[in-house]
C-alpha cells in the first residue's frame, strides 16, 4: 500500500542552470553537486593583476604545467558540497568521540606498557605538525589552482588535516593528563629527532612548490600515499600492547585515507589520462616524491620498528603500485 | 609552556591551533611565505594574535553540519510546496537575480581569498581563523545557489549566473571589488574583506538582503540568513581583531592600514549603492529605506565603531561625510539608470506605483520630492504615452567604481559629478573624488580596468550592436530584461495568482 499526498504540480520553465544544462547535454535536473560546482569560479575578464605575482591573473590555468581542456573534468566521486561535507565528517566525528571517551574511561592509554607509550610519543605524535603542513599545502592548492571541481575539495582536505592534527594531539593530551607536556616534546621530536629530519625536509619542501598540481602529487601520493600509510598502517607492531587502543584512536585517519584517496586518485587519473604530456608529467612528480617519502619513511621505521626499513619500503611500493594503478608511468 | 597543570581552555587551543606550526629550517621562512612583507606591515609578535573564536575542527564539523540538515530540511520543503507562490508579489523574484548574479559569485571570491590569506600569512592562529571563513564562504556560495536555484526553475534572468557575472556592465562593479582585493596582499585583503566588507558593511549588505526576504515571504532565503548568522558573526569578530592586531604591532602600519580603511570604505560605499536601490526600489514590502539603514548601521554603529578605533590613531574613513550625504540620493540614481538601460539589464524594472512613491516621500522628506518625484512621474507618464524612455547610448564608466557617471556634486543634486586624471599620456574619469583618489594612490594597478563600456567599443563583447552584445551576456531578450509589466514573469505571476483566487472562491 502507498500512501499518497496530492500536490500542486507546477510545471517548470526549467529544471537548472544553463551552465550546468550544457554541460548535462540538456535541461534536466542537476544535482547538488553539480550545481555547487559547475563553472563557479570566474574564468574571463579579469580587471587587474595580482600585486605578488603579475605574471598571471587571480584565476589562471598557467599556474599549473598540466594543462586540461577542462577543468571540471576531474569531478570528485564522493560529490562532496560544503553540506555534504559536513554532514559526513560529522558523523566520523561521531564515532572518534565514542572512541576517545572509550580510551579515557578505561584509562586503556595510560595503563598501556612504557614501551608503547614510547612508541607513541615518538613515532605518533609528531605527525600532528605533518598533517598541519598538509592543511598549508591542501589550502595552497585551494588559493592557486583552477576550477571549483578541485579546489574546493581541497578546502575540505585542508579541514581534515587540521581535525587530524587535532585528533592527534588529543591522543597526546590523554598521555600527558591533559597538561601538554607530550605536545611539546613531539615538537622537539619534530624539530631535532634525526628519524623524523627527512619527513621535515620533505613537507618543508612542499612549502615553496609554486605549481599547484605537482603539489597536489606530492601531498596526495607522496605525503598521504607513503608517509601517513606508515604510520597509520605499517608500523602497528611499534605501539605495542597498545595497537588496538592507537587504533581506535586513529580509526577518523584510516577512514579518511580511504576516503580521501577516492577523491585525489581520480583527480590524479583524470588528469594524467588527459594526454601524453601530463601523463609525463604526473608520472614524473609521482616517482619523485614517492620515492623522496619512501626515504624520508626509512628511519622511521627503522625507530619505531628497527626493521631495516622494510615497512617503509613496503609503504613505497604500495604507493608506487597504486600510482601505476592510476595509468602512470612510475 | 606546559607544566603538570592541566591546560585552560585558551592554552588547550592554543595547542591545537598555532601549537602546530613551527619556523623552517630546510626553507628560510621568506619563502615559505613570499607575500607578506611586501605590503609594508610591520608585525613584531605574531604569538599576540589574540584568537577571536575557539572553534576545533570537530565542533565545526558538529554545528555546521547540524545547521545545514535543518536549512536544506527547509529548503525542499519550500520547493515542495511551491514556497515561491506564496512571495509578496513576483517583482521580488528581481532581489534575488541581482543577489546571484552580483553577490554569490563574491562569496565564492572571499572563499579563495581567504583561503590565500589561510595559507599566506605567518602567523598560524591567523591562519587557522581566516580558514574557517574560507570553507564557510564557500558554504555560503553554494547554499545560495541551492537557495534560488528553486527560484530559477520559475523566473527569468538566475539561469546565467556565473556567465553573466564574467561579462555584463553592472556586475563588474561587484567583480572588480573582489579582484582588486583579489588582488592585492594578504594584509590588504584581510582589512578590505575581514574588516571593511565584513565587520563595517556586512549589516547594509546581508542584512538587508535577509530581512527583505523575511518581509517578502521568502522562507527559503531567510533561512539561509538565519543559519548563516553565526558564521557571520565569526567573520565579524576575525575582522575587528585583524585590524586591532594590526594597529597594536607597530606604529608604522597606522598610515598604511588608514589608507586600506579610506579606500575600502569608499569602494564598499560605491557597491552598496546597489543594495541602496533593492531596498528602496526593488523590495514589494519595504523593509527599512536606505537611509534609514545607513544612519543605524553606519552614522551610529560605525561612528561607535570608529571612536573605539581613535585609541590607535585610526580616524573616521575619508569622504564618511560625502557618503552620509548621498544616503540621501544614490538609491534614487541607481535605480533611474537601471530603468534606463532596462534592456541591457538581467532583471526587471517598473516606474514606483503611488502608494510607493509617497512611501520615498516619506522616507526621503529633503531630497525625492524635490529631485526624484519628477522625474519618475516625467517617465511614467511617456510609459502610458507609450513612449517609455530607453537610453540607447553607453554611458561612461567610472574608472574605479565602473558605474555609470550618473552621480551628483556633493551639495548640488543636479549637476553630474565628473573628475579627471592624465596618466601615462591617457585620461581617466572617475564619479567622485574618493573614486578618483583610489585611482591616483594605485594608477598601475586602476588602468587596468576591464571597464565593460570600454570593451564593447573595442569589439570584444560579441558585436557592435546592442543585440551581438546581450547574445554574448547569454540574455534572453525579451524574458530576461525589459520591465516588470509584460514580462513572462510577471505573467506567470499573475497565473498562479489567478489560480490561487480561482481555488478560493
Amino acid at each position: 500500500m502507498t500512501v499518497q499526498i496530492k500536490t500542486i504540480d507546477l510545471a517548470p520553465k526549467r529544471h537548472t542552470f544553463g551552465h550546468i544544462a550544457r554541460r548535462l547535454g540538456e535541461d534536466k535536473p542537476a544535482s547538488r553537486y553539480q550545481e555547487a560546482t559547475f563553472d563557479i569560479q570566474a574564468t574571463t575578464n579579469f580587471h587587474y593583476k595580482p600585486l605578488w605575482e603579475p605574471e598571471y591573473w587571480t584565476y589562471d590555468t598557467r599556474k599549473t604545467t598540466v594543462v586540461m581542456q577542462d577543468w571540471y573534468k576531474p569531478l570528485d566521486p564522493r560529490q562532496y558540497y560544503y553540506a555534504a561535507y559536513n554532514i559526513a565528517r560529522a558523523n566520523m566525528n561521531q564515532a572518534a568521540e565514542r572512541n576517545f571517551a572509550f580510551v579515557e574511561e578505561r584509562g586503556l592509554l595510560t595503563k598501556a606498557s612504557e614501551s608503547a607509550r614510547g612508541a607513541i610519543r615518538r613515532g605518533l605524535l609528531p605527525l600532528r605538525h605533518l598533517h598541519w603542513g598538509s592543511n598549508m599545502n591542501m589550502t595552497e592548492i585551494c588559493q592557486r589552482g583552477y576550477g571549483t571541481a578541485v579546489t574546493a575539495p581541497c578546502i575540505f582536505s585542508a579541514g581534515d588535516h587540521l581535525g587530524m592534527a587535532q585528533y592527534v594531539s588529543r591522543i597526546g593530551l590523554l598521555l600527558d593528563n591533559q597538561t601538554g607536556s607530550t605536545l611539546d616534546e613531539a615538537k622537539q621530536t619534530w624539530l631535532n629527532d634525526a628519524a623524523w629530519q627527512d619527513t621535515r625536509r620533505l613537507i618543508e619542501d612542499t612549502f615553496v612548490e609554486r605549481d599547484w598540481f605537482h603539489l597536489f602529487v606530492a601531498q596526495t601520493l607522496g605525503v598521504n600515499g607513503v608517509l601517513l600509510s606508515l604510520i597509520y598502517k605499517n608500523v602497528e607492531s611499534a605501539w605495542d600492547d597498545a595497537g588496538l587502543t592507537v587504533a581506535l584512536l586513529t580509526e577518523f585517519m584510516n577512514d579518511w585515507r580511504a576516503e580521501e584517496s577516492r577523491w585525489s586518485d581520480a583527480v590524479i587519473k583524470i588528469v594524467a589520462a588527459e594526454s601524453e604530456e601530463n601523463k609525463a608529467l604526473v608520472s614524473g612528480w609521482a616517482k619523485h616524491w614517492i620515492g623522496r617519502a619512501t626515504e624520508a619513511a626509512k628511519p622511521l621505521s627503522v625507530a619505531l620498528l628497527n626493521d631495516g626499513g622494510t615497512a617503509a619500503i613496503a609503504a613505497g611500493e604500495a604507493a608506487l603500485k597504486k600510482a601505476a594503478s592510476l595509468g602512470l608511468a612510475v | 609552556m606546559s607544566g603538570t597543570k592541566k591546560l585552560g581552555l585558551r592554552q588547550r587551543y592554543e595547542y591545537l591551533t598555532r601549537g602546530l606550526d613551527w619556523e623552517t629550517s630546510y626553507q628560510p621562512m621568506d619563502k615559505v611565505f613570499p607575500y607578506d612583507s611586501f605590503e609594508g606591515i610591520k608585525i613584531k609578535d605574531w604569538s599576540a594574535w589574540e584568537d577571536p573564536f575557539r572553534l576545533t575542527m570537530d565542533s565545526y564539523w558538529k554545528f555546521q553540519a547540524e545547521k545545514e540538515r535543518k536549512l536544506y530540511a527547509v529548503i525542499d520543503a519550500f520547493a515542495q510546496n511551491n514556497g515561491q507562490t506564496g512571495i509578496s508579489d513576483g517583482r521580488y523574484a528581481n532581489v534575488l537575480k541581482l543577489f546571484l548574479t552580483g553577490i554569490s559569485p563574491e562569496e565564492y571570491q572571499a572563499h579563495r581569498g581567504f583561503a590565500f590569506a589561510g595559507r599566506h600569512l605567518r602567523g598560524a592562529g591567523t591562519r587557522v581563523a581566516a580558514q574557517m571563513q574560507s570553507i564557510d564562504e564557500l558554504r555560503h556560495l553554494q547554499t545560495q545557489v541551492h537557495t534560488i536555484s528553486h527560484y530559477n526553475k520559475y523566473f527569468d534572468g538566475i539561469g546565467e549566473f556565473p556567465h553573466m557575472h564574467d561579462r555584463v556592465w553592472y556586475l563588474s562593479v561587484p567583480k572588480s571589488f573582489f579582484d582588486d582585493a583579489r588582488s592585492a596582499g594578504p594584509f590588504e585583503f584581510m582589512i578590505a574583506i575581514g574588516f571593511a566588507f565584513e565587520y563595517l558593511l556586512t549589516n547594509l549588505l546581508f542584512v538587508p538582503f535577509m530581512s527583505g526576504a523575511a518581509y517578502n515571504g521568502d522562507m527559503s532565503t531567510v533561512t539561509f540568513g538565519f543559519s548563516a548568522q553565526s558564521d557571520e558573526s565569526r567573520h565579524m569578530t576575525l575582522g575587528i581583531e585583524v585590524i586591532k592586531f594590526l594597529l597594536e604591532q607597530h606604529p608604522d602600519n597606522l598610515p598604511i592600514v588608514q589608507k586600506w580603511v579610506d579606500k575600502w570604505f569608499w569602494r564598499g560605499h560605491r557597491l552598496l549603492g546597489l543594495v541602496a536601490m533593492m531596498m528602496d526600489y526593488m523590495l514589494p514590502k519595504k523593509v527599512m529605506s536606505w537611509k534609514e539603514a545607513w544612519d543605524i548601521y553606519f552614522v551610529e554603529a560605525g561612528g561607535a565603531l570608529f571612536q573605539d578605533l581613535g585609541r590607535y590613531g585610526l580616524k573616521m574613513p575619508k569622504y564618511a561625510d560625502i557618503a552620509t550625504a548621498e544616503a540621501e540620493h544614490i538609491s534614487h540614481q541607481n535605480w533611474a539608470v537601471f530603468y534606463q538601460y532596462t534592456h541591457a539589464a538581467a532583471f526587471h524594472t517598473w516606474m514606483p506605483d503611488a502608494e510607493h512613491l509617497d512611501w520615498l516621500s516619506e522616507k526621503y522628506p529633503n531630497t525625492f520630492d524635490k529631485y526624484y518625484r519628477p522625474r519618475w512621474e516625467m517617465w511614467a507618464k511617456m510609459e502610458k504615452e507609450g513612449k517609455r524612455f530607453y537610453n540607447n547610448a553607453l554611458p561612461q564608466l567610472c574608472q574605479t567604481c565602473q558605474i555609470p557617471m550618473a552621480y551628483t556634486e556633493p551639495g548640488n543634486p543636479t549637476e553630474i559629478c565628473f573628475r579627471s586624471t592624465q596618466y601615462k599620456g591617457d585620461t581617466y574619469h572617475f564619479c567622485s573624488d574618493g573614486c578618483k583618489d583610489i585611482f591616483c594612490d594605485e594608477p598601475e594597478k586602476f588602468s587596468q580596468a576591464w571597464l565593460p563600456v570600454h570593451q564593447i567599443f573595442q569589439g570584444n563583447c560579441g558585436g557592435a550592436t546592442v543585440p551581438d552584445v546581450l547574445r554574448w551576456y547569454n540574455m534572453n531578450v525579451g524574458a530576461d530584461n525589459m520591465d516588470y509589466v509584460g514580462s513572462p514573469d510577471e505573467k506567470l505571476w499573475n497565473e498562479w495568482h489567478a489560480e490561487k483566487l480561482r481555488q478560493a472562491s
